[in-house]
């Protein structure tokens, strides 16, 4: 079977996602992974490709493409769907892979699943689990089309190194008239460093911080420890923090090593945005708090006296 | 210049309801259920209504969905949209190739009958089915532009400008007009209704315009609630004498 698959990357790095595409692929039972890349493609990048299971790799370069574009990327995927007429075609579902997908499925008026944890194929039908409500409901549906197009939940499959070399070979779209017209045109960094996507530890608060000038003892800890601040929707919707620190459903989706829960009651809505987390740690003042009965570890008490006293003990052990 | 923007809803259960299914388990069981617009398209409208507000123009919201959602439509005019049109369905959960065809042929009849949308503006992705195509595949329907993921969106002169979140910050898009852009919650905070905007919403006349079902390839068989986690928890302690344990996990995960 061959399967297309889209590889995420931003100016020639490539993201911590994309090589799930390919893992993606592989559980599919795909017998020739032919990964996309659209742009800046390097030996390292190539290398990584095949050793994480690509047989080959389908590069559309070009003026249109030396920085990300959605259209363009859709046309670029097309075309190389087009070339391999493949039975699938898979992403992850992201902010920039699953907008591709979603041009690429349209330009060819097929299906698409997005957000799947499992697949059964069939010869004609396949049988795809997908994750609905932001993960508060799990949706058994069928794909029907020749070519089928998928978006796999992150953090589901993972991809396993031990692959081989894949050869490249070129793809030449005809773009559309108006292509270009969607491409980024600046960037605004606002962090630099240590990110909530990006922190090995992430410091969330919820509700029960309590106040703007709460969460001053959340960022004190972060900053001892290397982590981010991030947050729940009551928060960001109170105003407290920004939106672009909330973690959950309709904000951001995380996966560091600790996740440390201070006064987060647990809704669904939030443990979907850090599920994937290694290990979550809650400190929470109720002993029965969803959160608390989800973390692998818990500190019950008031988050005012417990973060600080944890701050007070890195410092004495740090001198 | 003034802007004529069009926002597509969609009526959902209010986010943060428990999902009880049918015993058939093929559907929600909405008996018990409040509804809402989804989030992010509830962001959408404000969005607008800030735009028309700032450069003249005005907002008109449609959606495709069952005559109860009369009342989103209703609770958007009470919150500052001109308009509201309903793509009446069967009352069953359109695929989303279904609700694109649908919503470029209403799109492209009332473009007809006033002219052309500047801006359409729609979710990134809707709170219940999240199927993440509906704008792109209405957008590469109509030739128009459009950037998912959109958390702020300004006008400059025949473009408007759409930022998105990157890990570290944002990037920046210029969409030529006519253009679309599916919006996330955070780009607006919602306002509340006055009073008289609610009242006067109720005596508003709200059309429809028919569009018929074409059912695309991914067809829903039935729901399940995902499984539970269930996680031995370890408690370290109580209040600030558990500090030292959580150091020492800390160091113990090679966090310190």
């Amino acid at each position: 079977m061959d399967i297309v698959a889209l590889i995420e990357h931003d100016r020639g790095e490539a993201a911590d996602v994309s090589f799930q595409a390919l893992a993606f692929a592989q559980s599919l039972g795909a017998t020739a992974i032919h990964a996309v890349v659209v742009g800046a493609l390097s030996s390292e990048l190539t290398a990584a490709l095949g050793a994480n299971g690509a047989t080959a790799i389908c590069h559309i370069d070009g003026d249109l493409t030396v920085d990300y574009d959605p259209e363009v990327w859709g046309e670029a995927l097309a075309a190389a769907v087009a070339q391999v007429n493949p039975q699938a075609v898979v992403g992850l579902a992201t902010d920039r892979s699953g907008e591709v997908l979603a041009h690429a499925a349209a330009i060819a008026d097929a299906p698409l699943a997005a957000n799947v944890t499992a697949v059964t194929a069939g010869a004609d039908e396949w049988a795809v689990t997908r994750i609905r409500w932001g993960g508060a409901l799990i949706e058994e549906a069928s794909l029907n089309a020749p070519v089928r197009y998928l978006t796999a939940a992150p953090h589901v499959f993972m991809p396993q190194a031990g692959g081989g070399t894949a050869a490249v070979v070129a793809v030449a779209p005809i773009w559309s008239a108006t292509a270009g017209r969607t491409q980024i045109v600046d960037r605004i960094t606002l962090a630099s460093g240590i990110t909530l996507t990006t922190a090995a530890v992430v410091i969330s608060g919820g509700r029960g911080v309590g106040s703007p000038e709460g969460f001053t003892k959340l960022d004190e800890l972060a900053g001892l420890i290397s982590g981010a601040v991030g947050c729940s929707r009551v928060v960001t919707n109170a105003g407290w923090r920004p939106h672009s620190d909330q973690v959950g459903q309709t904000g951001k989706r995380i996966a560091p090593e600790l996740y440390i829960a201070c006064g987060i009651s647990g809704a669904t809505q939030h443990w979907v945005g850090m599920m994937a987390s290694k290990k979550v740690l809650a400190i929470n003042t109720d002993r029965d708090a969803n959160m608390v009965n989800k973390a692998d570890y818990a500190v019950i008490g008031d988050l005012h006296e417990i973060l600080p006293a944890i701050s007070a003990e890195i410092r004495r052990r740090k001198g | 210049m003034t802007l004529r923007i069009l926002v597509c809803v969609k009526r959902v259960p209010a986010p943060g309801a428990r999902i009880v299914l049918t015993a058939d388990r093929t559907e929600i069981d909405a008996k018990n259920l409040g509804f809402a617009i989804s989030p992010h398209e509830e962001c959408g409208v404000e969005a607008a209504v800030q735009l028309v507000e700032q450069h003249g123009g005005s907002t008109t919201v449609l959606t495709l969905g069952p005559g109860e959602a009369d009342e989103q439509l209703r609770y958007s005019l009470s919150v500052g949209a001109d308009k509201a049109v309903l793509v009446p369905t069967d009352g069953s959960d359109w695929d989303a190739q279904a609700t694109a065809r649908a919503l470029v042929h209403a799109i492209s009849e009332l473009e007809a009958a006033d002219g052309a949308f500047d801006l359409i503006v729609m979710g990134n992705e809707s709170a219940d089915s999240g199927g993440f195509q509906v704008g792109i595949r209405v957008a590469r329907a109509l030739g128009r532009p459009i950037v998912n993921g959109v958390k702020g969106l300004e006008l400059d002169g025949d473009a408007m400008i759409a930022r998105r979140e990157s890990a570290n910050g944002y990037e920046v898009y210029r969409l030529p007009l006519p253009a679309m852009a599916g919006v996330k919650e955070g780009i607006t905070l919602p306002r509340y209704p006055t009073l008289p905007a609610r009242l006067k919403s109720k005596k508003a006349d709200v059309p429809s315009v028919a569009a018929a079902k074409h059912p695309g390839g991914l067809t829903t068989g039935h729901f399940s609630n995902p499984v539970e986690v269930v996680t031995e928890t370890m408690v370290l302690g109580t209040g600030p004498a558990a500090a030292p344990a959580v150091v020492d996990l800390l160091d113990e995960l090679g966090l310190l």
